[in-house]
């Protein structure tokens, strides 16, 4: 049996519709898959369409149920396995809040620069960032300011999307 | 969307929505969200509404009634614990694939999410155990709601779903819109039509088999009888083995040669072996459950997998195949049966005829064998003098759960699809006798017969007031060993014979509580008194219960213990595992 687990991005276009994420997080919890990050907004909304991306980890086994499983949900449309189905870009985005004076602060704002981070609030004494970037992008800017007086992180999770012309 | 009709209330629509569905009969039980439509049933007579006495039995009944004619069953209970009765039913009916729309009352739209008077969130309840589930927040939406709850019912996989109508939706005014026909539902639409490529590879693969095997299950049901009439068609013109697993039965006619009886946990020696020995194994409509593959490290090892299935989320789930294909089991059988007539393949006889010898010496084991004396009925020899006296009519079966159902999967046979009514996925106890009373309804005429248990036929005994009030002539037939017999036999397997708690103590007395409730009741104990207690049974048009009193202490053979491969499978008392249950199998149910 293979058991080497590996990590997916799956996309999910679904009917904006109550109840629709509690169908798909009860069918993660209920059926004992993880979900590593998970986000959910309405992107058409004409077609009252809602577009889901949610990153597991599973063995190949466990993550052709995941999918075979989230296809089967009566309100979805399309599922699709960005992390097989070849190239795609993945962002994140996140809200750094920094709090400290002196050479931490402009540290810390050099540091932003380098990471092409904005500074959406500023105080005597704190900043908030927005930056954006993959998942280690991210991470590796939180990590750093941490030194520097990191206070509160909020982080999007990912979304994905296949390069190329091609719809979802 | 055009109205029809001038404005109606949802109730009434709700009616007009069924009866324009062909629903005949509503399973149901009333309650203060649901008066509304209760006022509507009663203003009608296209409708019969079944009145049971216990949610979950209503549930039951309708599967009952879906299993046994293909159609959608249908129940209709109130908010509150009306829903939350109903639970056990739908699990049951998702677990087995049955097509079932559950229509529940809820309290008014402004009072959702206040702790209201018989409020239950009733769609997150009904989420993991539905096919889908809708609470209609508005009444333009009830009636296409209606019509695509019966789609999403009865198309591709089939199961439950549930509709949640609170009850300002269901008082007020609209017009009703009929159904769309044909459906194109925007998201769900299932996967019916194989790839011919696949089939024509299975046809290869199954053509050169040396050592195949059939092994069909549920699904072929869940195709509708065609796919039985295929599958027989095909089996035969292959001349290859098949084993059905319990839900499967009847799929394939039991008294023809090439049935090798059903397989898996309490199946047959040499469907077993078969299925651990075999080279090609051809998968239809059945989905690798763990009471067929035992250990799955060690099931069918060597053989080369198709798998055919409308639910692609039954594929590689337990087992990796090496040939799925995604489709109707009848739609796949009738292009194998197409192919196979065009290409006449010429199967290996010479290795045919090898291993059907070798399938012929597992079958002289004879492993449903059991001694019969002159003092006490053997629960298989009630089954077997069961069987004889009913072969010939018109019938079905249902059963509860335990040993009674495992001997009656083996000891009766089953010809044709749709006779057999049994609680596999769930092992639902309670579930044999609400079902019977759906299966009569259904078929007024025929006889129908509840095999049970002591134990399990207490869980829903209230229903004997249902087939009082409707008259239904329905037998429920009980193995009684006073034991929760399943329960017991795995103590005496695993833990050393503790019976905890498995002794039916205080039962009732039978005879007199089938009189209580205006049926008849019969006991029998003696050997040579069985026949004529049957015959009787069979005799009288009213419901019966029959109390056989069996052997306490049988078990129910051959048994591949759990985690067990299937090469180790119990053949008698006698015979004791080649190893002890592993710590491994013994966390497994
Ligand atoms: C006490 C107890 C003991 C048991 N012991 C045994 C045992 O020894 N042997 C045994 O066999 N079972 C046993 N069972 C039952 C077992 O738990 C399962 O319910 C059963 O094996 C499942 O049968 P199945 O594989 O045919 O699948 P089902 O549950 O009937 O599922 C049907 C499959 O067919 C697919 N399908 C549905 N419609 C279609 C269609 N139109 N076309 C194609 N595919 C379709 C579905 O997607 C699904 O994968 C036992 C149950 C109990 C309670
Ligand atoms: C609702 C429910 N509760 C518990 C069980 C566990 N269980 C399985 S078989 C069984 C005993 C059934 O006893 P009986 O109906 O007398 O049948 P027998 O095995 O004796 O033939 C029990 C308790 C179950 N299947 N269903
Ligand atoms: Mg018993």
């Amino acid at each position: 049996m293979q058991t080497a687990t590996s990590s997916h991005t799956i996309s999910v276009l679904v009917d904006n519709e109550p109840g629709i994420l509690a169908r798909v997080v009860g069918l993660f919890s209920g059926r004992g898959y993880n979900i590593e990050s998970l986000t959910v907004a309405e992107t058409d909304a004409k077609a009252n369409l809602s577009r889901i991306t949610i990153v597991t980890t599973g063995t190949p086994m466990v993550i052709e149920q995941i999918k075979a499983q989230l296809d089967r949900l009566v309100p979805v449309h399309t599922v699709r396995d960005l992390t097989v189905e070849g190239p795609h870009i993945e962002r994140e985005l996140a809200l750094v809040k920094v709090k400290g004076t002196g050479d931490k602060r402009v540290e810390a704002l050099r540091l932003a620069d380098v990471f092409r981070a904005k500074v959406i609030d500023a105080k005597m004494d704190s900043f908030v960032f927005e930056v954006t970037g993959n998942s280690d992008k991210v991470e590796t800017f939180i990590g750093l300011m941490e030194t520097l007086g990191l206070v509160d992180v909020g982080r999007t999770g990912i979304v994905a999307m296949s390069r190329g012309g091609e719809a979802l | 969307m055009k109205p029809e009709e001038s404005a109606t209330t949802g109730a009434d629509l709700l009616v007009k929505a069924l009866i324009d569905e062909e629903v005949e009969v509503v399973f149901g039980y009333p309650g203060g969200a649901v008066l509304p439509i209760y006022d509507s049933l009663f203003k009608q007579n296209r409708l019969r509404h079944i009145l049971v006495r216990h949610e979950q039995a209503a549930v039951h009944a309708a599967e009952g009634y879906a299993r046994s004619t293909g159609k959608v069953g249908v129940v209709l209970v109130t908010s509150g614990p009306g829903a939350t009765n109903a639970v056990t039913g739908l699990t049951d009916a998702l677990m087995d694939s049955v097509p079932i729309v559950c229509l529940t009352g809820q309290v008014p739209t402004h009072l959702i999410g206040n702790d209201a008077f018989q409020e239950a969130d009733t769609t997150g309840i009904t989420r993991p155990c539905t096919k889908h589930n809708y609470l209609v927040k508005a009444v333009e939406d009830l009636a296409r709601t209606v019509h695509e709850a019966f789609y999403v019912a009865r198309s591709g996989r089939p199961g439950p779903v549930v509709i949640d109508l609170p009850k300002d939706v269901l008082m007020n005014k609209h017009d009703y819109v009929a159904p769309k026909k044909p459906v194109q539902h925007k998201s769900y639409r299932p996967q019916v039509k194989p790839d011919p490529k696949k089939v024509e590879q299975a046809i290869e693969l199954i053509a050169g088999a040396k050592r195949p095997i059939f092994y069909a299950g549920g699904g072929i049901v869940n195709a509708g009888p065609k796919a039985s009439k295929l599958l027989t068609q095909f089996v035969r013109l292959t001349g290859y083995p098949i084993t059905n697993t319990l839900m499967g039965l009847g799929t394939f006619p039991a008294s023809d040669k090439q049935f090798l009886g059903m397989l898996g946990m309490h199946g047959t020696y040499e469907a077993n072996l078969a299925m651990y020995h075999c080279d090609v194994m051809i998968n239809i409509g059945a989905r690798f459950d763990d009471r067929i593959t035992g250990k799955l490290a060690e099931f069918s090892p060597k053989s080369k997998k198709i798998h055919v299935d409308i639910d692609p989320s039954s594929i590689n789930k337990n087992v990796r195949v090496d040939l799925p294909i995604v489709g109707d089991a009848g739609l796949v059988l009738e292009e194998f049966v197409r192919l196979w007539k065009a290409k006449q393949p010429r199967t290996d006889q010479k290795a045919l005829k090898a291993w059907w010898a070798e399938i012929d010496k597992w079958r002289a084991r004879n492993c449903l064998a059991y001694k019969q004396d002159k003092e006490t009925i053997k629960p298989q020899y009630a089954l077997e003098r069961l069987y004889h006296h009913i072969k010939d009519k018109d019938h079905f079966i249902t059963t509860e759960v335990g040993q009674h159902q495992m001997w009656a999967a083996q000891f009766l046979k089953f010809e044709q699809p749709n006779r057999w009514m049994t609680s596999g996925g769930l092992g639902t106890m309670g579930y044999g006798f609400p079902a019977a009373m759906g299966v009569q309804i259904a078929h007024p005429d025929s006889l129908v017969i509840d095999v049970a248990g002591e134990a399990s036929i207490m869980m829903n005994i209230q229903e004997l007031s249902t087939v009082a009030q409707y008259r239904l002539p329905v037998k429920i037939f009980i193995l009684n060993n006073q034991y929760m017999g399943m329960v017991r036999q795995w103590q005496e397997l695993l833990h050393g014979g503790r019976y905890s708690e498995s002794y039916m103590e205080s039962l009732p007395d039978f005879v007199k509580l089938a009189e209580a409730f205006g049926a008849v009741g019969m006991r029998v104990h003696e050997p040579a008194k069985l026949d004529e207690t049957i015959k009787q049974m069979i005799a009288i048009k009213k419901p019966v219960i029959v109390d056989v009193l069996v052997d306490k202490a049988e078990n129910c053979f051959p048994m591949i213990p759990s985690g067990a491969a299937h090469y180790d499978m119990l053949l008698g008392p006698d015979d004791h595992a080649a190893k002890p249950v592993s710590e491994e199998g013994m966390v497994l149910v």
